[in-house]
Formats: C-alpha cells, sequence, structure tokens
C-alpha cells in the first residue's frame, strides 16, 4: 500500500474510533441536537406570531415566522456541533493515547482527519433532522434540486470551516472545560445576525457588527436558495468567509498539532 | 568501544543532551542495551527517565547526541523506529470510552494487520493478560492493574522487537507488580529487548540484565546489580550488647570495628558468610561476651542508590563510597 492508501485506511480507522465514541456517549452530540430544536421550537411556538408581526411590519417576508429563522436555525445546528469536536479533540490531545498514537508508525493527520470526518457526519445528519423539524412546524421550502444541492455544498462548507475551527479550539484548549467554552461564542453568534430578525431592525452599532459577520451573508444564502429571496453579494461573501475561516483553522490546527509535545 | 559496532546492540545513545530553556534535564547521557536483555534505567523522580525514554521513542526531539534504535538514526528515521518499538508510557495511554477488545482491534488496525488476524491477536493478548472476561467492558471500568495489563497488551499487539515501559509498575499493587514482572520475563524470553524506567531498586535489581542510575540528568553509574553493590563499601555485621562494659570488652577484642556508645552496638566489615560470622562469635564467646542481637547487612541497590544520587543523607553515602 502507498503512503496515500496508509493515511486513508488510518483516517478511517480513526473515523470509526470517533463514531463509536459518538454511538456509546451520545450526550454531547444530542445536546448539540436538541439546542437548535429547542430555539426553533422556542422562536416558532412562543415568540414566532410577534416576531412574524414586527418582520411583516418592517417589510420582510410574510410566509410566516417558520420560513424566515429555519434558515438561521439550520446554521446554527451547524455551529452547535462544534462543541462535541472541541471537547473530543481536546480529550484526546491531554489524555495519554496521543502519546500511543504519535509512537506508532501511522499517519500523523489521520488523528484530526478522522475527528473532521466523524463531526461532519454528525452535523450533518442533525441538519438534516433540524431541516425535518422546521418542515413538520412549517417550513416549506421552495428551492428546486439545484437550489438544495447549492446550499446543501454551503452547509458542507460551513460544517468543513467550523469543524476545523473547532479542531483548532480543542488542539489549544489546556482542559476539556475551556474547550467546551470557546464555540458558545461561535453557537450564538447567529443571534447576532439576520438570522433570527433583520439586521436592518438593529440598533446602529449592532447592526454595524450583524451586516459584517459570516453568519448574515451565510443565512442570506441560505435563505434565498431555499425560499428565493434575493441573494446578491452574499453568496460569495459568504464562501469566502468559509473557505477563509476553512483554511486557517486548518493550517492553523496543523501548525499546533505538529508542534504539540509530550508534556 | 568494539560494542559499538556489533548490531546486537538495540538500543545505543551516544551524549544525548536536552534542555527546556536553561533548565537541563539530561546531560550527555551514554547508553547501550544489548538485544535480548532487560535495561533498567534507575533514578529519582525528576531525574530525566521519562525524558529519555520520550527520547528514544521519537515522542520528542534531542538537542544533541548520536541514537540508535533497532538499528535505526532516531533522528533521521523515527518512523522506521517507530515500527520496530513498542511504548507503554507511565500514564496509561488506552481508550476510555472503547472496550478492551476495541481498544486492541483499535491499534491493530491502525498497524493494518487485517481484519481477522487483529481479532485473533486481540483475543490471544486478551487472554495472555487475564482480560478475557472485562474484554467487553469500558477501560474506563478498569482497575488500575488492569488498566497498566491492557496498556501493555497494546504496545504488545505489533510484537516490537523493542519495548520501552516508563514506570510499568508506579501505584500497582505487590500482586500486580509480581504479575508485570512475570510479563516482562516473558517478553524477553520470547525474544524481545526491554528498555524500562523505574525508581524502585528491587524491580531494577529483580529484572534487569543491566542497569543504570540516572541523577539529575547524568548517569552516574552503569553495570550489574552485582557490579552496582561492589561500588559501595561491603557489608558488615552489627552487634548489641547489654551494657557498656561488655561493648568496650568486645571493642578491645575486635579490631577494625565502629564502636556506637548510644545504641551500645559494634559494627565491623563482613562478607556475612556464615563461616566469618561464627569466627566473630567464638571470638566473643572465649571471652565470655555476651552478644544482645546480630544482624547481617549485605549491601542492596538502597545502599547503591543512596550513596550515588545521595537522595536522602548525601553526606553519609558519600563517605561510604570513599
Amino acid at each position: 500500500m502507498s503512503a496515500m492508501a496508509y493515511a486513508m485506511t488510518d483516517s478511517a480507522t480513526m473515523l470509526r474510533r470517533n463514531l463509536r465514541h459518538a454511538l456509546r456517549y451520545p450526550s454531547l452530540t444530542l445536546a448539540g441536537l436538541m439546542m437548535p430544536i429547542v430555539i426553533l421550537l422556542l422562536f416558532v411556538g412562543v415568540l414566532g406570531d410577534t416576531l412574524g408581526a414586527g418582520l411583516h411590519g418592517a417589510g420582510g417576508s410574510d410566509a410566516g415566522y417558520v420560513n424566515y429563522v429555519a434558515p438561521g436555525i439550520i446554521l446554527m445546528t451547524v455551529a452547535s456541533g462544534c462543541l462535541a469536536t472541541a471537547v473530543a479533540v481536546c480529550v484526546d490531545m491531554t489524555g495519554g493515547i496521543i502519546n500511543r498514537f504519535r509512537t506508532m508508525a501511522i499517519s500523523r493527520a489521520s488523528l484530526l482527519t478522522g475527528h473532521v470526518l466523524g463531526s461532519m457526519i454528525q452535523t450533518l445528519i442533525s441538519t438534516g433532522v433540524v431541516i425535518g423539524v422546521a418542515v413538520l412546524l412549517g417550513f416549506a421550502p421552495t428551492a428546486g434540486p439545484l437550489e438544495w444541492l447549492a446550499a446543501a455544498g454551503l452547509l458542507v462548507l460551513l460544517a468543513f470551516a467550523l469543524t476545523w475551527l473547532a479542531v483548532l479550539i480543542g488542539l489549544v484548549a489546556k482542559s476539556a472545560e475551556s474547550a467546551s467554552n470557546t464555540p458558545l461564542l461561535i453557537q450564538f453568534l447567529p443571534f447576532v445576525s439576520s438570522a433570527f430578525v433583520p439586521v436592518d431592525s438593529m440598533p446602529a452599532g449592532v447592526r454595524w457588527f450583524a451586516e459584517n459577520q459570516p453568519f448574515t451573508p451565510i443565512t442570506e444564502t441560505i435563505r434565498g436558495l431555499l425560499l428565493g429571496t434575493p441573494v446578491g453579494s452574499h453568496a460569495a461573501i459568504a464562501a469566502a468567509w468559509c473557505v477563509g475561516v476553512a483554511l486557517i483553522s486548518y493550517f492553523g490546527a496543523r501548525a499546533v498539532f505538529n508542534r504539540a509535545r509530550a508534556s | 568501544m568494539t560494542q559499538q559496532t556489533t548490531p546486537a546492540l538495540a538500543v545505543s545513545a551516544n551524549g544525548l543532551r536536552k534542555s527546556y530553556g536553561d533548565k537541563t534535564v539530561l546531560d550527555g547521557i551514554d547508553l547501550d542495551v544489548a538485544e535480548r536483555t532487560i535495561f533498567a534505567l534507575l533514578g529519582p523522580n525528576g531525574a530525566g527517565k521519562t525524558t529519555t525514554v520520550q527520547i528514544l521513542s521519537t515522542l520528542i526531539t534531542a538537542d544533541a547526541g548520536q541514537l540508535r534504535v533497532g538499528g535505526h538514526d532516531v533522528a533521521r528515521d523515527p518512523e522506521a523506529v517507530r515500527a520496530a518499538t513498542g511504548v507503554a508510557g507511565q500514564y496509561s495511554a488506552v481508550d476510555d470510552l472503547l472496550t478492551g477488545e476495541e481498544n486492541l482491534i483499535l491499534i491493530a488496525d491502525l498497524l493494518h494487520l487485517g481484519r481477522s488476524e487483529g481479532r485473533r491477536r486481540a483475543a490471544e493478548l486478551l487472554e495472555r493478560f487475564d482480560l478475557s472476561e472485562a474484554a467487553t467492558k469500558t477501560a474506563a471500568t478498569y482497575s488500575g492493574g488492569m488498566r497498566r495489563r491492557l496498556d501493555l497488551a497494546m504496545t504488545l499487539v505489533g510484537r516490537p522487537r523493542i519495548i520501552f515501559l516508563d514506570e510499568p509498575t508506579a501505584g500497582l499493587d505487590p500482586r500486580s507488580r509480581r504479575t508485570m514482572w512475570q510479563i516482562v520475563r516473558e517478553l524477553v524470553a520470547d525474544g524481545a529487548t526491554i528498555f524500562l524506567t523505574t525508581q524502585y531498586l528491587e524491580e531494577a535489581d529483580r529484572l534487569a540484565d543491566r542497569i543504570a542510575v540516572l541523577d539529575r540528568g547524568k548517569l552516574v553509574a552503569d553495570g550489574t546489580a552485582d557490579e552496582l553493590k561492589r561500588l559501595v563499601s561491603g557489608g558488615h555485621i552489627r552487634l548489641r550488647f547489654a551494657d557498656a562494659s561488655a561493648l568496650a570488652a568486645a571493642a578491645r577484642l575486635l579490631a577494625g570495628s565502629a564502636r556506637d556508645d548510644e545504641a551500645l552496638t559494634l559494627q565491623l566489615p563482613s562478607d556475612g558468610s556464615v563461616q566469618s560470622v561464627r569466627a566473630v562469635l567464638a571470638r566473643l564467646d572465649a571471652q565470655a561476651i555476651d552478644v544482645e542481637e546480630l544482624s547481617i547487612h549485605t549491601p542492596d541497590l538502597d545502599d547503591v542508590f543512596l550513596a550515588l544520587t545521595g537522595t536522602h543523607d548525601g553526606e553519609n553515602h558519600k563517605e561510604l563510597i570513599a
């Protein structure tokens, strides 16, 4: 077998390990799935009428608040997968097992690759479940197959970027506790974007932040693809953010991982 | 120097140095480990034992030194070193969330043993390390001794020729410790070379073919257990008497003895043999001097260790060597 084939075999082995962990101890994964569902229920079931009426007044779509908020909740699902990933990477790096892997003749990158693949699979399954719940609550996307494909592509790209970011957070964190705190910021970032209310309804300072943070263009792009609202330049900006975060996180994680020494 | 060209060396280090910032951890270590032997690196906490193992097992890099493990240059060909060695660190490197069996199969998969061979090897190791019953329980539920055995079993999946064991029995109860010693002996009988670190003298004495004593980053002695014992002054017998007059009389009789008036004891050099003890007692009997108590002291590695590393009462023991 070539070095490349070995790297792929080792990554697959690590992926199996991570999926086994997730199946055996699903609490973190389930928490990552439950949070967006609870928020969806809260915003649609409890706050939906008021927010929807406000939206209507502010010139938003009148297709019901669930349609407005669902794209943002879908993004939130992708973001909440980060927490489990960061914790899992940190536990691996601070435990004894990493030293065993490092003293074996295996592809070094496979440990991280296994985490990234495992997390992405879990995140994308969670995302599918959340989309299903949103549909049950009345979410009615107007997208054709091509738009769905494009939306899925952007979601995969976002999941890829955020997972590598989570890996980087997990590598840098000194303990599982701190590894679980940082991703919370990413998880809550969608609240200060166009995910829940249009940015023009926000006060000036917050609005500036909301307009310029990645979740607004990503939300607008998904919303446009799934519901036919105008996308404009959002798609390009969204893609640029994802690629940028992915590249920085990937190279950052690689550098930290290679530098990290046994303590 | 002919040793260095012999291919039968499993591990060799020449001028191994490592420092962190301005703290020198290893200050020019030279050591040779012959194949199919047990080598013990003995030293107190903080002597640099773990650092040595981490460097030889490619976990960290040395600042200087020629290092060869299994015939491969550690700096130039770490992958070949990794393929030839197995390492069991001080903290068990097991996956707590997986069962014992899954842990072993994980390692077998990473070594590309193939599905059926991996399962066979896992079952064999579980059996050998008395873990068959716990095979389907997660490692998190294992006792300290079981974790250590699983850890060692994982190290052995790939049948490494050279095995590094960093304090393999630290924190184990006496029974688990004995089990571990037995396992180590079997490994060598099967053709492996063992490089272990320990702070237990008894362990080095019982197991190792050669012992090197590491103290504050330097090797202070290197040899067989017997050679090391010869480094400290020989054995002695100690006699205790009922009163000061008996002590004084005995001291006059036995020239070259060291007298302790407080403890009413007399200490005299002896190889501890039955004849020499009998001879001493016969001389005392002839003068009708009664001995309350007699004890025989042969030097053990404790004496050597303390003498060389001067951990506790360093002053005393330095005099001992001099």
